[in-house]
């Protein structure tokens, strides 16, 4: 086990390095003179050009990858905003707990919601239950978020006025956001969930449990969702970097402070450095969300366990 | 021959998939659309750029059917013109996807190897920054305008397609005819193009269905918070965000173009959905 752990958390390093790669060339072809956007249109040329050998602008494009790694590496540092002058990494950290709150709030409702749903379809196929229970996870994967956000707030804030449709302090602020991002995540679940079972409820162990008698809760608990859970968590996994995207999204509905609303701020300002750090950020928590993922499988599924014993 | 065959199992397939009323729904909604999207001057009452400043603000009805938004301009001409450019960014960003995850995916499985390897191992890098973001940095970089946003969520698509060929490739480069094509004398290039990417177009077809509601939502989502396509443009994801200020007093604003993408996603969605089952009977159950 711990082999199989110690050779995914390698894996991960070239697909980091991959990332970092492809978010440094993206800064490195976007248009505009850094020097210029720091310093303003005022600037003399030799202000800037001395910021620009002092910052390492005039350097080929390996050395400068190779110097923003090291700074990444050695001191966590990606970079100065242009607008506030303060390290994007500073200005990312203070947004982060915002978007790993909202994620996992939407997390949390895809699953509590999805996976019950779809149990209850499958065992329960072609009733009321499933057709209507279809027939709104069809819809819902068809909704973007941001209008389902819009819609939600026109219902529950300005015409029922019950829920806020800003900010994210307390409890009732977070409901719609998760709602809305999580809605879509429920669909995807909702249908993976019954197909999963579906697949494994006619099966002979199915039988042999009930007919020895155990309870249906518990053959459909334990003998067909334990056997169904792996397509579950893939997708389960899978809609993770969904919601991670779709937070950006959804925190500029709701004016949620987070990495996603501090994204777009940024990107109207033409603050680059933050925009991308954001992305860098955002694809390594997915990268970890992944390795996780995958650890868990081993966790579920003992025949993959037994693959690195 | 072989031709011949390809012909009996599209037709096959079209039988199947005729008999699924979801996805012939899904078929009929994208055909209308794109009827509309090529005849939008004739549907569309008014140019999607005409200001009438006095008639800002009207509600639905009053004969402007979806009602007009700040600037008088009327909503449904908008929606009507927006429908061209969804479809648009939705065709071309999955062309785009289609080439060059196609053309990688092949060389990928064909090769295998160190060539697989690479291939495969950038994909995952791709893969693994969420594509909403992917395309959101690619626009940044780029800049703004209907190009560059098709070119953003084109490229962060490639992957999906890459991977899916590949798999194809490989369950067919080791069947007879691909060994009689080598023995006749096929350079590589003819075999990949002539005989493995015509055998592989089933899968294909399902995920650029699915791929055009993926781009087309991508596309929209950029637009509504400020990247890609700006005003007068009339792209859906930037008229919801234009009509979100007036949410309190005019919320027929954000209905119209909402409902506009909706069902555009979910005429794409179940057609694909109804040409996988099509494409392999054993799933549907």
């Amino acid at each position: 086990m711990l082999k199989y752990v110690a050779r995914r958390i390698l894996m991960l390093i070239p697909v980091l390095l991959g990332v970092t790669f492809i978010v440094f060339s993206l800064m490195y072809i976007t248009p505009g003179d850094p020097a210029k956007l720091v310093l303003g249109d005022t600037a003399t040329e030799e202000a800037l050009e001395e910021y620009r050998e002092e910052q390492g602008l005039n350097d080929p494009f390996l050395v400068r990858y190779g110097n923003y790694m090291k700074n990444l590496l050695l001191h966590g540092d990606i970079g100065t905003s242009y607008a506030t002058k303060k390290p994007v990494i500073q200005e990312i950290s203070e947004c982060f707990p915002a978007t790993v709150r909202l994620a996992l709030s939407a997390m949390l409702v895809a699953v509590v919601l999805g996976i019950p749903i779809g149990i209850i379809s499958a065992v329960r196929q072609y009733s009321i239950f499933d057709m209507v229970s279809m027939g709104f996870a069809l819809i819902g994967i068809s909704m973007p978020v941001f209008w389902l956000g819009l819609l939600l707030i026109l219902f529950f804030s300005v015409q029922l006025k019950i829920l806020p449709s800003s900010g994210y302090d307390t409890f009732a602020h977070m409901i719609l956001p998760a709602i809305a991002l999580g809605a879509q995540s429920v669909a995807v679940i909702t249908r993976m969930t019954r197909s999963s079972m579906l697949e494994v409820i006619n099966k002979d162990y199915i039988r042999t449990a009930r007919a020895k008698g155990q309870k249906e809760l518990s053959v459909i608990i334990k003998h067909a969702l334990g056997n169904a859970l792996i397509p579950i968590i893939t997708s389960v996994g899978l809609q993770f970097g969904g919601l991670l995207g779709g937070a950006v999204l959804t925190e500029s509905i709701f004016s949620i402070p987070g990495i996603g609303r501090l994204m777009v701020d940024s990107i109207k300002m033409r603050d680059y450095p933050v925009v991308q750090g954001g992305v860098l950020i955002i694809a390594i928590a997915f990268c970890f969300v992944n390795l996780f993922v995958d650890l868990l499988y081993a966790f579920v599924d003992p025949r993959i366990k037994a693959q690195y014993k | 021959m072989e031709e011949k065959r390809r012909f009996a199992r599209l037709k096959e397939m079209w039988s199947r998939l005729s008999q699924n009323k979801l996805a012939v729904f899904g078929l009929i909604v994208i055909v209308l659309l794109v009827i509309v999207a090529i005849f939008a001057p004739i549907i569309a009452p008014y140019g999607y750029d005409e200001q009438n400043l006095q008639n800002a603000f009207q509600s639905p009805g009053n004969g402007f059917l979806f009602g007009t938004d700040e600037f008088g301009r009327d909503i449904f001409s908008r929606v009507v013109y927006g429908t061209r450019i969804s479809l648009l960014i939705g065709f071309v960003a999955v062309a785009i996807a289609v080439v060059v995850g196609v053309l990688l995916g092949a060389i990928s499985g064909y090769y295998g190897d160190k060539v697989d390897n690479v291939i495969m191992r950038l994909m995952d890098i791709v893969l693994s920054i969420p594509q909403i973001l992917l395309a959101i940095a690619i626009v940044a970089a780029l800049g703004n305008g209907l190009f560059n946003l098709m070119i953003a969520v084109g490229i962060s698509s490639i992957p999906q397609y890459a991977r899916i060929i590949r798999a194809s490739v490989l369950s067919i480069k080791d069947q007879e005819f691909i060994e009689a094509a080598k023995a006749a004398g096929s350079s590589d290039f003819r075999i990949i193009f002539k005989h493995i990417i015509p055998n592989c177009l089933a899968p294909i077809i399902v995920q650029a269905t699915l791929g055009v509601a993926l781009a087309i939502l991508t596309a929209a989502g950029l637009s509504f918070i400020g990247l890609g396509i700006s005003p007068p443009t009339p792209e859906w994801g930037s008229m919801l965000s234009s009509g979100r200020s007036y949410i309190r007093d005019y919320s027929y604003m954000t209905l119209f173009p909402g409902l506009a993408i909706v069902l555009t996603i979910f005429a794409l969605n179940v057609l694909g959905d109804g040409l996988r089952d099509a494409l392999d009977p054993k799933l549907k159950k």
